[in-house]
């Protein structure tokens, strides 16, 4: 089972609430996908609406909410973020994002730290989402984030696994769960995630963009949970290509 | 300090219109084909060349555009705050050498309008005014925006160009974009169009961009005014403005918008006529071009037009909109910068954003966040 600072998680898949068609199917995607962590933009939320739009559909004790500081550029403007996030939703998680490059969304390595360190002292349960730097995911969790969140390609880009040989680094490294975040555009890409060793993967866009989001939410469900019982039960090696005709080693005999 | 202009001098009107306008079938489908697009597969993709492959575009740029921005559509407002005005610009409604009414909001009249404007359920607004320095300067912002400010999540402005540090001070009080088009990027054809006034001055207007980035503003706005010039090649620069400034001011959001002239008080000629198909293709190849470019409408376009645009890589909109100064309070219309197309109500658009399988987002930024 996996554990995210004091919580437990039977699903390894976590889901993201933007670009759906409408918040029913959101709703009824999310359910499907049997998350229990859900992120939500602070932009998107009208936090003086007890009747805001997505909230509303999200009113379910399944979800627990991750609001998520999409939209700052520095550390300075996430704290506040973080601060007003924790207050209007009332929870201390928070995926802090942090990517001061609108077109590419790419996070900022320098600023993520300097935020992460300050808001685990302020009590924060801090998930950074990151490049896939296995140096500083090491410095994230001695710094104190209950996870890291690197990303396996460009957030929105559906390219999949991108970033395979540092992933397998940062999560041999890992003492703290390793959330493989953006990028994944297809259930394959979460089961290779999965297969790796992540211990969960965030999806968004694929569940919501495609023709049948609560279809593709089930699939997700199902491809992750496929991909941590290939992971528990050891995937068999690779077989060395063909056994060469002049061995090396035959004068040992 | 290097600006566009530096780039902008390299670059010869005409021979960027012939390379355009030699564009082959076998450019438009190499452009198609790649991965990610530069400006040479941006021309191609303009080019009359690409008009057999406006369908293949249409459905390239539906899927990269759902792919970026989802099956969402944001909405804005624009609120014109004055139409007094000092320059003569040949195509506009507000023109100096026009003989109607000017009017400048009060602060009451503002809140008139700010109370009408979010009955229609609107988060993000767009504020509007001519250029009359004196009485609509910075001290009128700064004083609109904190008036406006407590209701609306996100607020831009289309006035006259300001200096950096005046664009910093508005910045502080909470100002999230601003939109400034080049309207031609042909110098002699601009000056034609205006004769008189600030607007007058050709590079003040070309490197405002630069002095917004340079003020840290969140999101910019560009564009040319279709018509005055071969929509092309103004199109090119505007292309090539926007790769500058993306490269220069990393840290800022770029929107493209396609005011297309339509008659108004003035009845300027017009040097060149785009029809539906071509601007079909231009906002095509701006989302083939630019996956991750924010691409704005506005109620210029006829309602058919507009309803079937949301599939085609457009990712804004606005709706309802008057174009006079005090015109959601008062219902009435006159002193109209331009006449608008599409004249349905915020309710009705919703009805059709949704049935195009669509959520319309009212709300995507929050005042905490800069």
């Amino acid at each position: 089972m996996l554990k995210i600072a004091d919580k437990i998680f039977t699903s390894r898949l976590f889901t993201g609430t933007g670009k759906f068609s409408s918040s029913q199917l959101m709703e009824e995607a999310l359910l499907a996908s049997g998350s229990e962590l859900v992120t939500i933009a602070l932009k998107r939320v009208d936090i003086n609406d007890d009747q805001d739009d997505i909230l509303k559909y999200l009113n379910h004790s399944q979800f627990n909410l991750l609001p998520n500081t999409s939209g700052v550029r520095n550390a300075k403007e996430a704290l506040f973020a973080a601060q007003l996030a924790r207050e209007a939703l009332e929870t201390n998680w928070l995926k802090l994002e942090i990517h001061p490059d609108p077109k590419y969304l790419l996070p900022d390595p320098i600023e993520t730290l300097k935020a992460a360190e300050e808001l685990t002292k302020l009590g924060f349960i801090v998930l950074p989402y990151v490049n896939a730097d296995p140096v500083l995911c090491k410095r994230l969790e001695e710094v104190g984030t209950a996870a890291v969140m690197p990303l396996g390609s460009p957030i929105g880009s559906n390219k999949g696994i991108e970033t395979k040989a540092m992933l397998e680094i940062i999560i041999d490294q890992a003492k703290v769960p390793v959330v493989v975040d953006a990028g994944i555009g297809a259930p394959s890409h979460a089961a290779l995630a999965m297969e790796l060793g992540a211990d969960a993967v965030l999806v968004n866009t694929a569940i919501a963009v495609a023709d049948n989001p609560i279809a593709m939410g089930e699939a997700f469900k199902l491809a992750v949970q496929a991909g941590r019982m290939a992971y528990e039960a050891k995937l068999g090696r690779k077989s060395l290509q063909s056994v060469a005709t002049s061995p090396l080693t035959s004068f040992l005999d | 300090m290097s600006t566009f202009k530096d780039t902008f001098e390299t670059l010869n009107w005409l021979e960027i219109k012939a390379s355009i306008y030699g564009k082959t079938a076998v450019d438009v489908e190499a452009a198609l084909a790649k991965p990610k697009r530069d400006l040479e597969d941006f021309k191609a993709l303009i080019s009359p060349a690409a008009m057999p492959y406006l369908e293949q575009m249409a459905q390239l740029s539906h899927a990269i555009t759902q792919k970026r921005f989802g099956k969402t559509m944001q909405l804005y407002i624009p609120m014109y705050l004055s139409n007094e005005c000092q320059n003569i610009c040949t195509y506009c409604g507000f023109s100096m050498n026009i003989d109607i009414a000017r009017k400048t909001l009060s602060d009451e009249e503002i809140l008139a309008e700010v109370a009408a404007i979010k009955k229609m359920g609107y988060d993000h607004i767009l504020i509007v005014t001519g250029e009359a320095n004196k009485t609509v300067g910075i001290e009128y912002f700064k004083n609109a925006i904190r008036l406006i400010k407590p209701h609306f999540s996100s607020i831009s402005m289309e006035v006259q160009p300001l200096n950096e540090a005046e664009y910093k001070e508005l910045i502080d009080e909470g100002l999230n974009t601003v939109l400034v088009y080049q309207e031609t990027y042909d110098e002699e054809d601009y000056k034609k169009h205006h004769p008189k006034g600030r607007k007058s001055n050709f590079d003040w207007r070309l490197e405002t961009p630069d002095r917004l980035g340079k003020a840290g503003i969140h999101k910019m706005g560009l564009g040319v005014l279709i018509g005055l010039e071969d929509w092309r090649t103004d199109s090119l620069f505007c292309a090539e403005h926007l790769n500058y400034l993306e490269k220069t001011y990393w840290q800022t959001k770029y929107s493209i918008s396609f005011p297309r002239l339509r008659p108004c008080a003035n009845g300027v000629e017009l040097k060149s006529i785009m029809t539906d198909k071509e601007l079909v293709q231009l906002i095509c190849a701006y989302r083939i071009f630019n996956e991750e470019i924010e691409l704005s409408m506005s109620t210029r376009e006829s309602a058919k037009f507009r309803d079937n645009v949301i599939k085609l890589g457009i990712t804004s909109i606005s709706c309802d909109s008057k174009t006079d100064p005090g015109g959601y309070a008062s219902g009435q219309e006159n002193l109209e910068q331009f006449e608008i197309s599409d004249h349905r109500h915020t309710e009705e658009f919703i009805g059709v954003i949704k049935e195009q399988g669509y959520e319309a987002v009212w709300k995507d930024w929050d005042h905490s966040l800069q």
